[in-house]
């Protein structure tokens, strides 16, 4: 069916044919045809502690070794406390603005998931949920980029984004994925004759040598033509969505422009940190109630601003491990195991905590100290990659995995 | 040829010679006189060539300026010096910072409870806010990086502050990090690396950063004070990093139990008067006395200040530790994948020396992996470096205001000096730098230094427009002068073809001719270029 907004796109491009149009053109018509679906990546860098992100309450072993940093559990009267989702998990206090998305099951909680790698690294684990292959330090491409890799042409220059200013690992890869910090500030600016000096830059970068700053170059100009035709920058946020003046909320709000824009999004990649909360972790207010609260007032808004379009988008969250269940000398927890990973999103089937809950008592805990990993991060990456973008044979994407029962989080 | 070149740079450097040796060689006439292996050399053991440094380097040796370098001491930097006397916090004490750059929030919070932290954050910025103590930080490094006579210590500084990564933004770390750098980091740059171990172990920048100064053994109450009658106990953080990033490397053969054991013998390592004059304390109170086992090696009980110290030598004399250092810095001066037999030797060079810096450098400027031929143009500028290099290529000046614009430039580029969150710091490989976004930001600075937007910088470009009638041979000038004839036949042929754009050869406000070449877009051009990206 041939919707309005092609009608006018294909118009576009009948004028443009006279003078040879241009491929993005093109693209964006064909974009516009197919309501692409989007997996948007968030990584919680630092480590966030999922104990007290997504509280289990109910196990009774888990206020007993958090004397200053347990969360008190839900109770109807205290409405500054936790929210209770399953009489078992609660969300923290600060994640309020997420209770709507999950009352109407569009919000996932997958538990207790994590790495089989027993790394309390940050760098390494990182490295290692980046490139999906835990303990293998010698793979190349990010598990991102390989799943986008496994899908058909026509390609857009936003197919893969990662909002902030470096390429991350997950994203690195032969899958021709961007980076960017912002949209607006995204093209070449001179003090007189802007065009002309793009145009020389764009030359320089054409050349035929394949290497990293050529193919770089000859992405970013592919990419500075398409978003100025489709003037994704402009899109304010719709159905008042308000975002926070935070990085992640300026992320999300970027990626709902390109989303909007129908550039040809399908995987989107941003981060925020500050999670790791050594020190001073704080309760039902705090350091991390901060973080909290700026990281669920960011993905409502996001789900907000994108309204009916959610329906075609999952958001993931990860983080590379949990922090001790135990908190340490200084009120704060150290480098743990398992954490609670996040979905969202129309394709998910919401409104439930996902995963075995492996307990709390000292004798059920990982090396005697950390949550132990019940779901292999892997298992639910490959679910969401296979169902949301149609990946075959989605255990692939991890080389060195043989897969595992689908967790059933996806529709 | 280029081999027996190196071999020459290699013999004069092995025979010798700290110190004043250009007349002790006598060996200028046969130094290389190769623009290539120059070029290469202060590239990569500074920020780059400015006009005449070629012919500089050439008339005193390669090896006579690469021996200079090493012993920076002796280099004359008083004009430096005078562009960072306008940047006063540089020089202060830690105390000093503390009564000036005091902490705002409290002292307006106190003035209006009101006060929301929204509007605490936007409220207008007085001069004596503490961020202005970072800000000089970055403006100092872009400034030394461009005009200091002492281009290796500058290089070297980077890279241990990069090695030892303090954010300064976290906590009080912003008015220690001051000292930390200009009395740990920078008189060790080029020095022992045990000094830089042990110096940042017990520097409060450090101490705070990685929590070490609240780490304290488990069953510790305070015992007076504000937090009388609360429970401390052990933090891991330093104990892990020190073992992961700063000595031994991830893969350098620790367990969980020796991060736990070494953060034992590190407890009542501490911070005295955090809000004063902060200097490293030991406490014995609040250290472990337990006896610990590390590595293998067992710490009777009751060690005190010395279990921390046994740590750092047992560090320092670990065989993973050498091996760690060697490859970061044939990484940072030879290849993002450095050759093995160098790391090899640079390593074997650090257990030779006990981790002399020096020796280590000349390990590496006298091998023949440093001067071959695909080792040129093999790393990617970070943002930082970029920057400096391209103002210090078109001649350019710049005072303490310059260095603030540039270090913004830089943070655009994805590079924000002091800013690095995770203690591994930035990392040192192309992928990093190189992506759609932070691209087109280099393209824009380009044309922002060109075109005389960035505040604080001076540049002359009309050395380069040398034929006003002949466009061909300012483009000739702009590319021996810029990239040292060693453009790509593509990008020389897609300058020459720009030199037809009317839009280039453009009528310019001045009285200069129609056929007047735009000096400042080639320049521009050549600078956002794929070969300027590259050192």
């Amino acid at each position: 069916m041939l919707t309005r907004r092609a009608l006018l796109k294909s118009g576009a491009c009948a004028l443009a044919a006279v003078a040879a149009p241009p491929r993005f053109l093109a693209r964006a018509a064909s974009a516009a045809e197919a309501r692409r679906r989007v997996i948007v990546a968030v990584f919680q860098r630092g480590a966030v502690d999922g104990l007290s992100m997504v509280v289990p309450y109910g196990d009774r072993d888990y206020a007993a070794t958090r004397a200053s940093i347990a969360i008190r559990p839900p109770n109807g009267a205290d409405v500054d406390g936790a929210h209770d989702l399953d009489g078992f998990f609660a969300l923290h206090p600060a994640l309020a603005p997420l209770m709507p998305l999950w009352r109407t099951r569009a919000l996932a909680v997958v538990h207790a998931c994590g790495s089989p790698d027993r790394t309390r690294s940050h760098f390494d684990a990182q490295d290692y949920m980046e490139s999906g292959t835990p303990g293998v330090k010698s793979t190349t491409d990010g598990w991102l980029a390989r799943a986008i890799g496994t899908r058909p042409a026509p390609s857009s220059p936003f197919r893969a984004v990662a909002l902030g200013p470096t390429l991350p690992r997950i994203l690195r890869g032969d899958a021709g994925a961007i980076s960017l910090a912002s949209l607006d500030r995204f093209d070449v600016r001179a003090s007189s004759d802007a065009a002309v000096a793009r145009k020389g830059f764009e030359s320089l970068y054409e050349q035929s040598v394949q290497d990293l700053l050529h193919g770089t170059g000859r992405e970013t100009f592919e990419a500075v033509r398409m978003l100025k035709s489709a003037n994704a920058a402009q899109l304010t946020p719709a159905n008042n969505a308000q975002y926070p003046r935070s990085r992640l909320g300026e992320s999300l709000r970027q990626i709902a422009q390109l989303i909007r824009a129908d550039v040809g999004l399908e995987i989107a990649f941003t981060d925020a940190g500050g999670w790791d909360t050594h020190v001073g972790q704080g309760a039902e207010q705090g350091q991390l109630a901060n973080r909290l609260r700026d990281f669920g007032a960011s993905l409502a808004a996001f789900a907000q601003d994108l309204g009916d379009r959610m329906g075609d988008v999952v958001v993931l969250t990860m983080s590379e491990f949990g922090r001790t269940v135990a908190e340490n000398g200084n009120r704060g927890t150290d480098h743990g195991h398992a954490t609670a990973m996040l979905l969202l999103g129309g394709g998910v089937r919401g409104g439930k905590v996902y995963g075995r809950w492996p307990g709390l008592a000292r004798e059920q805990l990982y090396e005697g100290r950390d949550l132990a990993v019940t779901t292999d991060f892997r298992a639910l990456f490959a679910e969401v990659a296979g169902r949301q973008l149609g990946v075959r044979r989605p255990a692939t994407l991890f080389p060195g995995w043989t897969g595992a029962a689908p967790l059933g989080v996806m529709v | 040829m280029r081999r027996r070149v190196a071999a020459l740079v290699l013999a004069a450097l092995y025979l010798g010679l700290a110190g004043d040796i250009a007349p002790a060689l006598g060996a200028d006439s046969v130094m290389p006189s190769d623009e290539a292996a120059i070029v290469h050399a202060l590239s990569r053991l500074g920020s780059g060539p400015r006009p005449g440094d070629v012919e500089r380097v050439r008339a005193m040796g390669l090896a006579a300026w690469i021996e200079r370098q090493m012993d920076p001491g002796r280099l004359d930097d008083r004009a430096t010096d005078q562009a960072l006397a306008a940047l006063p916090t540089l020089t202060m004490s830690i105390d000093e910072l503390q009564t000036r750059y005091p902490r705002p929030k409290a002292r307006e919070k106190a003035a209006d409870p009101q006060m929301t932290p929204r509007a605490l954050y936007d409220r207008p910025q007085p001069g004596n806010r503490p961020v202005r103590i970072i800000a000089e930080m970055q403006a100092a490094r872009m400034v030394r990086a461009i005009e200091s006579e002492r281009q290796l210590e500058e290089v070297m500084v980077d890279f241990w502050f990069n090695h030892f990564n303090v954010h300064a933004a976290k906590g009080e770390v912003k008015w220690y990090v001051t000292a930390y750098e200009r009395d740990v980091i920078r008189p060790n740059a080029l020095g022992r690396f045990g000094d830089l171990l042990r110096g940042t172990a017990t520097h409060p920048a450090m101490l705070f950063y990685l929590d070490n100064w609240l780490s304290t053994r488990p069953d510790f109450t305070v015992r007076f004070g504000p937090n009388r009658g609360k429970r401390a106990g052990l933090n891991e953080n330093y104990a892990r990093e020190l073992m992961e990033l700063h000595t031994l490397g991830v893969d350098g053969g620790y367990t969980q139990q020796d991060v736990t054991e070494v953060a034992r013998a590190f407890t009542g390592w501490t911070i005295d008067r955090p809000r004063e004059a902060a200097r490293f304390i030991f406490r014995p109170a609040t250290h472990d006395r337990g006896d610990k086992t590390i590595l293998g090696t067992r710490l009777p009980a009751g060690g005190g200040l010395d279990d921390g110290e046994r740590v750092l030598a047992m560090l320092l004399h670990h065989p993973s530790t050498a091996r760690f250092i060697a490859t970061k810095l044939a990484r940072r001066f030879v290849a993002d994948d450095p050759p093995p037999a160098l790391v090899d030797r640079v390593a074997a060079t650090f257990r030779a020396t006990e981790g002399d810096i020096r020796a280590m450098l000349r390990t590496i400027v006298t091998s023949s992996e440093f001067w071959a031929p695909d080792a040129r143009h093999a790393k990617i500028k970070k943002p930082s470096e970029y920057v400096a290099s391209a103002v210090r290529a078109v001649g350019g000046h710049v005072d303490a205001r310059a260095g603030f614009a540039l270090a913004r430039s830089a943070a655009e580029m994805g590079e924000g000096l002091y800013g690095a969150q995770p203690p591994t710091g930035y990392p040192d490989r192309a992928e990093a730098w190189v992506n759609a976004g932070v691209l087109l930001a280099r393209m824009n600075f380009a044309l922002a230094l060109t075109q005389r937007r960035l505040p604080g910088v001076t540049l002359d470009l009309s050395p380069l427009a040398v034929d006003r009638a002949a466009p061909e041979a300012t483009l000739a000038r702009v590319l021996a002068s810029l990239l040292h004839g060693e453009p790509s036949a593509q990008t020389r042929s897609v300058l020459t073809a720009q030199l037809g754009d009317p839009e280039i050869r453009r009528q310019t406000a001045d009285d200069r001719g129609p056929a007047d070449t735009d000096v400042e877009k080639l320049a521009a051009l050549v600078i956002g270029s794929p070969e300027f990206q590259r050192r």
